[in-house]
């Protein structure tokens, strides 16, 4: 085979990759967009926002073996391990590639 | 009766004797050795290294009549029937069946789809494009296999699909395709798979710069459970109706992650991922092995192949890359480029390596979820050129 077929080949085949995973990427969206869920009457549709209470005070204390980023609010440190392994365990995710920011118990 | 006659004769039918008729038996056998110290020691892809190592120590081991070429060439060239090979051949040209009908890669696809997530691609669509530019490396490798090597259409196409970085892809296209060439495209598909931490991040520093490596991304969307099991469905027509000959392959994958998906098969998906999974893994690394024969294998054709499998994998990583760069420009700096080199299938190990990158440049970066996207996204691509591929030169 000559290089000029060859190099018209591979042009021709990576058009049919982009085309097919275009294609798919356009159906996704597709999907998406039919598959959204309605939003409730009387609500705006978008994420609610963090609750000024939910934001850290500062000068909180860093939880003693974390990586200096975690913050617990009434909560000590074996029960937040704990909360940490659940979490990990219902994303099927190591918790180390996992980022807690805080761990507060809410009181009702 | 002559005793010494007796010994001589069951000295030159023993392996000790024929071993030395030609060195490149022995050759073989120490290179089947250095391919288990990999899998055992090394730890490269130990699941398939050590059954194809093993493999190609059974078939160079002189005498041991396990695998027959000759009776598969005869099949080829329609001399012999598959019968005829169940009735003459050796236990591991039966298990040469699986692959020669493509049925063990099918059959690995399955497993996969059940091991597979597709919630990051769907999550993030815009993956399927990184995935299909590190396509780049297949069709790279095919023309510089046939411009500099003159390598046969069909045999160059075969080494491209080791950019695909996909094993069971790669073994399925090259047993149509290019049988005599299984063994060294398998194991340069394998090989550069395992080792894909120190092939990549080299062109990921030399092409990114660190104000685009240290990009921190954006949570990806839930995805719901009516998608993760409408997608199989609706892949699985699209993409067959546009290439039908990547039914098998697509066919499996999709199959095995509607298995997943459902809710309803949770025992035939832990069946795909696990039991049938390992089984034929064994079926499939040792037959591979087998094919290397010494007189097929130690040639310079097989050195090609090894030059040309990195040439490959270093083009896909760039594909991914530059289409990753564009993105980032494209998105106003909110895309990663790093996750583009995740498209060269390799799953997981290389979105692994996307998070490494990134969180090296930055350690508060997290990109494996969003790398995982290409990632899933570049087995579909690679069995798509795998398709095109079989489709254009399958005759």
């Amino acid at each position: 085979m000559r290089f000029g077929t060859a190099l018209l080949y591979s042009l021709l085949g990576m058009g049919v990759v982009f085309f097919a995973l275009v294609l798919l990427m356009l159906l996704i969206r597709i999907m998406t967009a039919f598959g959204r869920p309605k939003p409730a009457a009387g609500t705006s549709g978008t994420a609610p926002a963090v609750s000024p209470a939910a934001e850290a005070p500062a000068g909180t204390a860093a939880a003693p073996g974390s990586a200096g980023e975690l913050k617990l609010y009434d909560t000590d440190p074996r029960t937040a391990a704990m909360l940490m392994a659940i979490v990990a365990d219902e994303l099927q995710t190591p918790v180390n590639e996992l980022r807690f920011l805080s761990i507060r118990e809410i009181k009702e | 009766m002559d005793m010494l006659s007796v010994l001589s004769s069951l000295g030159k039918t023993s392996g000790f004797y024929l071993l030395f008729s030609d060195a490149r038996q022995i050759v073989m056998l120490l290179l089947a050795c250095v391919l288990l110290y990999l899998g055992l020691a090394k730890k490269f892809e130990p699941l398939l290294l050590i059954g194809i190592a093993f493999g190609m120590l059974l078939t160079n081991l002189p005498g041991s009549e396990m695998y027959h070429p000759e009776l598969w060439d005869a099949y080829i060239a329609g001399q012999l029937r598959m019968t005829d090979i169940l009735h003459d051949g050796g236990l591991l040209d039966i298990l040469y069946i699986g692959v020669k009908t493509g049925v063990y890669p099918s059959l690995i696809f399955l497993g996969v789809g059940a091991m597979t997530d597709f919630g990051p691609l769907l999550a993030n669509p815009k993956s399927l494009l990184l995935g299909a530019a590190a396509q780049l490396g297949i069709f790279a490798a095919f023309l510089m296999a046939i411009g500099l090597f003159g390598f046969d259409p069909n045999v160059a196409a075969s080494i491209g699909i080791i950019g695909g970085a996909d094993g069971p892809t790669a073994i399925w296209l090259t047993s149509k395709l290019a049988p005599d060439y299984l063994a060294p495209i398998a194991i340069a598909a394998y090989s550069y798979m395992a080792l894909i931490p120190l092939i990549q991040p080299p062109v990921m520093r030399l092409l990114t710069t660190k104000e685009e490596r240290e990009t921190k991304m954006e949570q990806l969307r839930p995805v719901s459970q009516r998608q993760k099991v409408l997608f199989p469905i609706l892949v699985t027509v699209f993409v067959v109706l546009l290439l039908p000959s990547v039914a098998p392959l697509l066919g499996c994958l999709m199959l095995g992650n509607l298995f997943r998906e459902c809710g309803l098969t949770d025992r035939l998906s832990d069946t795909a991922q696990n039991a049938m999974m390992n089984i034929v893994t064994i079926f499939l690394s040792v037959s591979v092995g087998a094919t290397a024969v010494y007189y097929r294998f130690l040639t310079w054709q097989t050195i090609f192949i090894i030059v040309l499998g990195l040439i490959a994998f270093e083009f896909a990583t760039v594909g991914g890359l530059l289409l990753g760069k564009l993105m980032y420009k494209l998105s106003g700096g909110k895309i990663n480029p790093l996750i583009g080199s995740a498209g060269v299938s390799a799953v997981p190990m290389a979105a692994r390596v996307s998070q490494k990158e990134g969180q090296r440049a930055n350690p508060a970066n997290f990109l494996l979820m969003h790398a995982m996207g290409p990632n899933v996204a570049g087995v579909i691509g690679s069995a798509v050129a795998a398709g095109f591929l079989l489709a254009v030169f399958g005759g």
